[in-house]
C-alpha cells in the first residue's frame, strides 16, 4: 500500500547523505512506532543482573511482557529469569499501593532461601500518579533487612527508552557508590554488553587472552557481588553506547575511571576495539599482543568471508536497530561482505552517530530516526533491499515484504559479536538471503 | 537450572511470581485485529503498544499493527485529549484504516480520560469510524480486555432494523485463527449462515502473497457488527469470555443467546453442533458424524496410554475449561487446573467437571500463578503439563512431558494455523498428547523394553 509520510516526520528522514537529521525527539501521536518506553529501557539494562529480584510495582502487564524474554545468559544465579510483581488491582489504585509493595518485599524475604541481597523495584506508569512513595518503601526495607532495595522510577510516559537507560545507570550507581573507595586494580569493566547469546563471554575471553583482566561486567552475567567491584577498575569499555555512555560518564566523574567506546561487531571494529582497549591501558606489550591476536583471528576468518562473499556481494541491506553505534558496525560489516546498506534506521540514535553513519553510506542511502513500519515498508520496496536487520517487530514485516531477515536484537540465538560472531553473522545473512523459500514466495502462481 | 522454586508453599497475598495472565489492553488489541480494516489504538504510553504488538507478533509470527497515543509527562498531567485527537487525525492521514478501535491503559484510566466525550468531539472523516473500550490494566486480565473491546464495538455500532438478517452470530472467544476456521467449517457443514465476531482468521494468519497489506482480507466488517442486533441469535463460545458480550446484545436488542464452553473435546463439540442444529433445524450431516466417529475411534485406540495419567493444565479460563473436560474424556486426571484470570466462575466450572467425572484429589484455582503451580508439582508430580510457553521452565526443571496450548506460544511454529476445537481439533490433541507421552516412554525405557510397536 502506498502510505504517505507525515509532515512532522519529514525532518526525521534523510534521503541524501549529509543533510541534518532531526533525532532525539518524541514520537508523533498515532504513529505505529517501533519504540518502547522508559520502563522498557530501564528493565533491559538491569534485567541481566542475575541474582537480583526485579519487582515490577504496577499492574501485571509490565511484569508479564518482560518475563524472561531477553536472551542474556548467566553463569550463576537464575533469579532474574523469574517474574516478580505487585500485580496492582483496582483497590490499590484507589487506596494506594505502597502497603502492597512493602508486603511483597516482606513475602519475598520470607520466602527466599538464601535471602535476597539485591532488589530492584520498578515503579511503572501509574505509581507516580497514585502517589506511592516508592523511595520511602525501599529505604525502609533496606533498613529492615540490611540489603539493597533500589527504586527505579520508570513511568513509561516520562520520556523515551533512552530515559529508561539513564534511570538504570543511576540505579547501578546507587548500588556501587558505597563501594567507590576501594583500591584500584589493573583491569577493565565491560559496560553495555548484556551477554546476549553469550557475547560478553566471548569478548571477555579475548581480553583475557591479551592479558587484560575483566573486573566487572555491566550488566551481562553480573551479580551483586561482581557489580560492587566495578569501582576498582582502571578503565571502562563501553559496548552499547546508547544505554551506557551516561554510566561511563558518571563513573569517570565520580570514581575517576576513564572510558572508551568500543564495538565488537564485525572484523574491522573488533580488531580496532581490542587495540584501542590495549592502547588505553598504556602498556605497550598489551598493544602488541592485541595486534597479534587480532591479526591471527582475522586471518582465520578471511576464508569464511571469501566463501560466502560471492553469494552475497551486491546484495542490498536495510538496517533498523536500537542504537546508532550498532548501526555503524553493521554498515561496516556489510561493506566487508561487498553488500550495500541502502536504509539505516535507529530508535534512539544520537546526532554524532548519525554523522558517522552518513560518512559510511552511499549518496542515495535513506537514513531515518524512529522509523515506523509504513516508512520501513516504503523504503525497503523503493530501495529494493534484499535483507532487513532488525528486532522482533520487524521480522514478520520483512517476511511479508518478501525480504530476508536477520535478528540483531533480543531474539538472536547465536552470538554475533567478536571474531566468533562473524561466521554466525555471515551464515545467518547467507541462510536467509539464499534460502530456497524465496522461490515459492517470489515465484507467484502455482 | 531454573529451579528457584522452593518446595514449601507459603501463602502470598501481595507478591505475584511468574504470572499466568497479562493486562487488559493486549486482549483489546487482539479483539480489534479481528475487525476488518481496523487499527487498534493504545491510549497510553508507548511501551504498552510496543509490548502488546511484540507478544502478538511472537505468538502468531505475523505483523501485529497498532498505534499509540505516545503519552508524555504533559499528557499525564493535563489528560490525553489532545493526544487522541492528534493521533486519530494522523492515523487516518497516514494509515487510512476504516476503523480506529481505541482502548485505554492503566495510565489513561487512572488520570480519568473520558474517551467517550473525546471521540464525540473529534473530527472524524466521512465514512470512517472511531470506537473505544475501557480496559483498565488493574482489573481482571487480558481476557477482560478482549470482551470489553467486543462490547466497545457493539456499543458503538450495533443497530436493530427490525428485519432478521437470517444469520447466527458466533462469538468464538480468544482462540487462534486455525480454531476460527474450524468453527466456521463446522457451521458451514451444518448449513448455518454465520457472522463470526471477532474474526482474526485471514488477519493473523494472512497468506504470503509477496506484498504486505496492513489490513489483510480477514476480519469482521463494520456492517457485520452493525447487523449483530438483527441476527437470529448468538452462540457465545467460552463461558467466561462470552458471557458479558452475549448479555449486552440481549439487553440492547433482545437477541437471544446460547452460552457454551469452548468446544474442545467430544462433549463440548457436540454442544456446539447441537446449538447449530437448533439454528438450522437440519440433521447433522454424515460427514460430521464420521469425523466424530474417527475421533472416538482414535480415543479408543490410544486410551491405554492416557487413562489415569495425571495432568496439570494452566492458561486462560475458557481454553483451560475445554482442555480439562477433554482430558477427563481421555481418562486423565486433571490434578492441578489453574488460570491467572481472577474469576470465581472458573473454579466452580472446573470443580463441577471434577464432580461429573468423579475424580478426587484435584485442585482448581483462579487468580493463581505459575510459581504456585510449580510448587504443587514439586510436592506431588504430574505426568504431563499443558499450557502456554511459560510452562517450559517448569517442564524442564521437573522433567515433565509438556504440550503447548493456549496463549502465548512463543517458541513453536504453526500452532495458530491449527485448531484445538471441534472433532478435528480433538483428533489433533489426542495425537499430540499421546505422542508427547510415548516420546517420553521411549526416552526413559530400558534397552530391553524398547519396542518398535506401541
Amino acid at each position: 500500500m502506498n502510505t504517505s509520510i507525515l509532515e512532522e516526520r519529514k525532518t526525521s528522514i534523510s534521503h541524501h547523505r549529509g543533510s541534518g537529521l532531526c533525532c532525539e525527539r518524541e514520537s508523533v501521536a498515532g504513529a505505529v512506532s517501533q519504540r518502547a518506553c522508559v520502563y522498557c529501557g530501564a528493565r533491559v539494562v538491569l534485567n541481566p543482573v542475575t541474582d537480583a529480584y526485579h519487582i515490577v510495582h504496577g499492574p501485571i502487564g509490565c511484569a508479564s511482557y518482560t518475563w524472561d524474554i531477553r536472551g542474556s545468559l548467566t553463569s550463576g544465579a537464575d533469579t532474574y529469569r523469574n517474574s516478580f510483581s505487585t500485580d496492582l488491582r483496582e483497590t490499590d489504585i484507589v487506596f494506594g499501593g505502597a502497603k502492597k509493595l512493602t508486603a511483597a518485599i516482606d513475602e519475598l524475604m520470607e520466602k527466599e532461601d538464601p535471602a535476597p541481597k539485591l532488589i530492584f523495584v520498578y515503579a511503572t506508569c501509574i505509581v507516580g500518579v497514585i502517589g506511592d512513595d516508592v523511595e520511602a518503601v525501599c529505604r525502609q526495607s533496606e533498613k529492615k533487612y540490611g540489603i539493597r532495595v533500589i527504586p527505579v522510577k520508570a513511568s513509561g510516559f516520562s520520556g523515551t527508552k533512552s530515559q529508561g537507560y539513564k534511570l538504570a545507570c543511576d540505579a547501578i550507581m546507587t548500588l556501587i557508590e558505597p563501594h567507590k573507595n576501594q583500591p584500584k586494580r589493573f583491569g577493565v569493566n565491560i559496560l553495555g554488553d548484556y551477554n546476549l547469546a553469550g557475547e560478553m563471554w566471548i569478548i571477555k575471553g579475548y581480553l583475557e587472552k591479551i592479558a587484560i583482566p575483566v573486573i566487572s561486567t555491566i550488566t551481562g552475567d553480573s551479580s551483586h557481588e561482581k557489580l560492587i567491584n566495578a569501582p576498582s577498575a582502571t578503565l571502562n569499555i563501553v559496548q552499547c553506547a546508547g544505554s551506557s555512555s551516561y554510566l561511563a560518564e558518571r563513573m569517570s566523574e565520580e570514581m575517576d575511571i576513564p572510558y572508551i567506546k568500543v564495538s565488537f561487531f564485525g572484523i574491522e571494529d573488533t580488531a580496532a576495539s581490542l587495540l584501542r582497549v590495549a592502547d588505553a591501558l598504556d602498556k605497550p606489550e598489551l598493544s602488541a599482543k592485541a595486534r597479534q591476536f587480532a591479526a591471527a583471528r582475522t586471518a582465520e576468518l578471511l576464508p569464511i568471508i571469501e566463501k560466502y562473499k560471492p553469494r552475497l556481494e551486491g546484495k542490498k541491506a536495510a538496517v533498523f536497530v536500537g542504537g546508532g553505534f550498532k548501526a555503524i558496525s553493521l554498515i561496516r560489516q556489510f561493506n566487508e561482505l561487498g553488500m550495500k546498506t541502502v536504509i539505516v534506521g535507529t530508535q534512539t540514535g544520537k546526532r554524532d552517530e548519525y554523522e558517522i553513519i552518513n560518512s559510511l553510506v552511499g549518496e542515495d542511502t535513506v537514513v531515518l530516526d524512529d522509523a515506523n513500519p509504513a516508512e520501513l515498508e516504503r523504503f525497503i520496496l523503493e530501495k529494493q533491499a534484499d535483507i532487513l536487520v532488525g528486532g522482533v517487530k520487524e521480522r514478520p514485516l520483512a517476511y511479508k515484504l518478501g525480504v530476508a531477515f536477520c535478528d540483531h536484537n533480543h531474539e538472536r540465538k547465536r552470538p554475533l559479536a567478536g571474531f566468533d560472531g562473524i561466521e554466525n553473522f555471515v551464515t545467518e545473512i547467507h541462510k536467509s538471503i539464499n534460502s530456497p523459500v524465496w522461490k515459492y514466495v517470489k515465484g507467484g502462481a502455482v | 537450572m531454573l529451579d528457584l522454586t522452593p518446595k514449601t508453599v507459603k501463602e502470598r497475598s501481595a507478591l505475584r511470581v511468574n504470572p499466568c495472565k497479562t493486562c487488559q489492553p493486549v486482549g483489546a488489541m487482539y479483539a480489534a485485529l479481528g475487525v476488518k480494516g481496523c487499527m487498534p489504538h493504545s491510549h497510553g504510553s508507548q511501551g504498552c503498544c510496543s509490548y502488546h504488538r511484540t507478544v502478538l507478533s511472537r505468538h502468531f509470527k505475523e505483523p501485529a499493527i497498532a498505534s499509540s497515543s505516545s503519552f508524555t509527562e504533559g499528557a499525564s498531567v493535563f489528560g490525553g485529549r489532545s493526544n487522541i485527537s492528534t493521533a486519530a487525525k494522523n492515523i487516518f492521514d497516514m494509515y487510512d484504516p476504516d476503523i480506529i478501535a481505541v482502548h485505554t491503559t492503566c495510565l489513561s484510566e487512572t488520570i480519568g480520560d473520558d474517551l467517550g466525550s473525546y471521540i464525540m468531539d473529534m473530527d472524524i472523516p466521512e465514512g470512517k469510524i472511531v470506537v473505544h473500550a475501557n480496559t483498565p490494566s488493574y482489573v481482571g486480565s487480558h481476557i477482560n480486555g478482549f470482551f470489553n473491546m467486543m462490547m466497545g464495538f457493539m456499543n458503538y455500532l450495533t443497530k436493530k432494523t427490525g428485519t432478521n438478517n437470517g444469520k447466527t452470530a458466533v462469538f468464538p472467544g480468544w482462540v487462534n485463527p486455525g480454531d476460527i476456521r474450524e468453527l466456521k467449517r463446522i457451521a458451514g457443514l451444518m448449513n448455518v449462515p454465520t457472522t463470526f465476531f471477532p474474526d482474526q482468521s485471514g488477519v493473523l494468519d494472512a497468506p504470503m502473497t509477496g506484498k504486505y497489506d496492513m489490513y489483510p482480507e480477514g476480519g469482521t466488517t463494520a456492517e457485520e457488527i452493525q447487523g449483530l442486533g438483527d441476527s437470529e441469535g448468538v452462540i457465545a463460545l467460552g463461558e467466561i469470555i462470552g458471557a458479558e458480550p452475549a448479555e449486552l446484545l440481549k439487553k440492547k436488542w433482545k437477541t437471544p443467546y446460547t452460552l457454551l464452553p469452548m468446544p474442545v473435546g467430544v462433549t463440548y463439540t457436540d454442544q456446539y453442533v447441537l446449538a447449530l442444529r437448533r439454528q438450522s433445524k437440519t440433521e447433522v450431516p454424515a460427514e460430521l458424524e464420521a469425523e466424530r466417529g474417527r475421533l472416538v475411534d482414535l480415543l479408543l485406540d490410544s486410551h491405554q496410554y492416557t487413562y489415569q495419567k495425571n495432568v496439570a493444565i494452566f492458561g486462560d479460563p475458557d481454553v483451560v475449561i475445554g482442555l480439562t473436560s477433554f482430558a477427563l474424556e481421555m481418562g486423565m486426571t486433571p490434578k492441578y487446573v489453574i488460570t491467572g484470570t481472577p474469576k470465581g466462575e472458573f473454579t466452580r466450572r472446573i470443580e463441577a467437571l471434577f464432580a461429573k467425572y468423579g475424580v478426587t484429589g484435584c485442585t482448581a484455582k483462579a487468580n493463581a500463578d505459575l510459581f504456585e503451580l510449580h510448587q504443587w508439582i514439586k510436592n506431588e508430580p504430574v505426568d504431563l503439563l499443558i499450557g502456554s510457553t511459560y510452562g517450559k521452565q517448569i517442564a524442564r526443571s521437573e522433567d515433565i512431558p509438556f504440550l503447548r496450548a493456549g496463549f502465548p506460544v512463543l517458541d513453536r511454529y504453526g500452532g495458530p494455523l491449527q485448531p484445538i476445537v471441534g472433532y478435528a481439533g480433538a483428533i489433533r490433541l489426542v495425537e499430540q498428547i499421546t505422542n508427547v507421552l510415548l516420546d517420553r516412554f521411549d526416552r526413559d525405557v530400558s534397552d530391553e523394553d524398547f519396542e518398535i510397536v506401541l
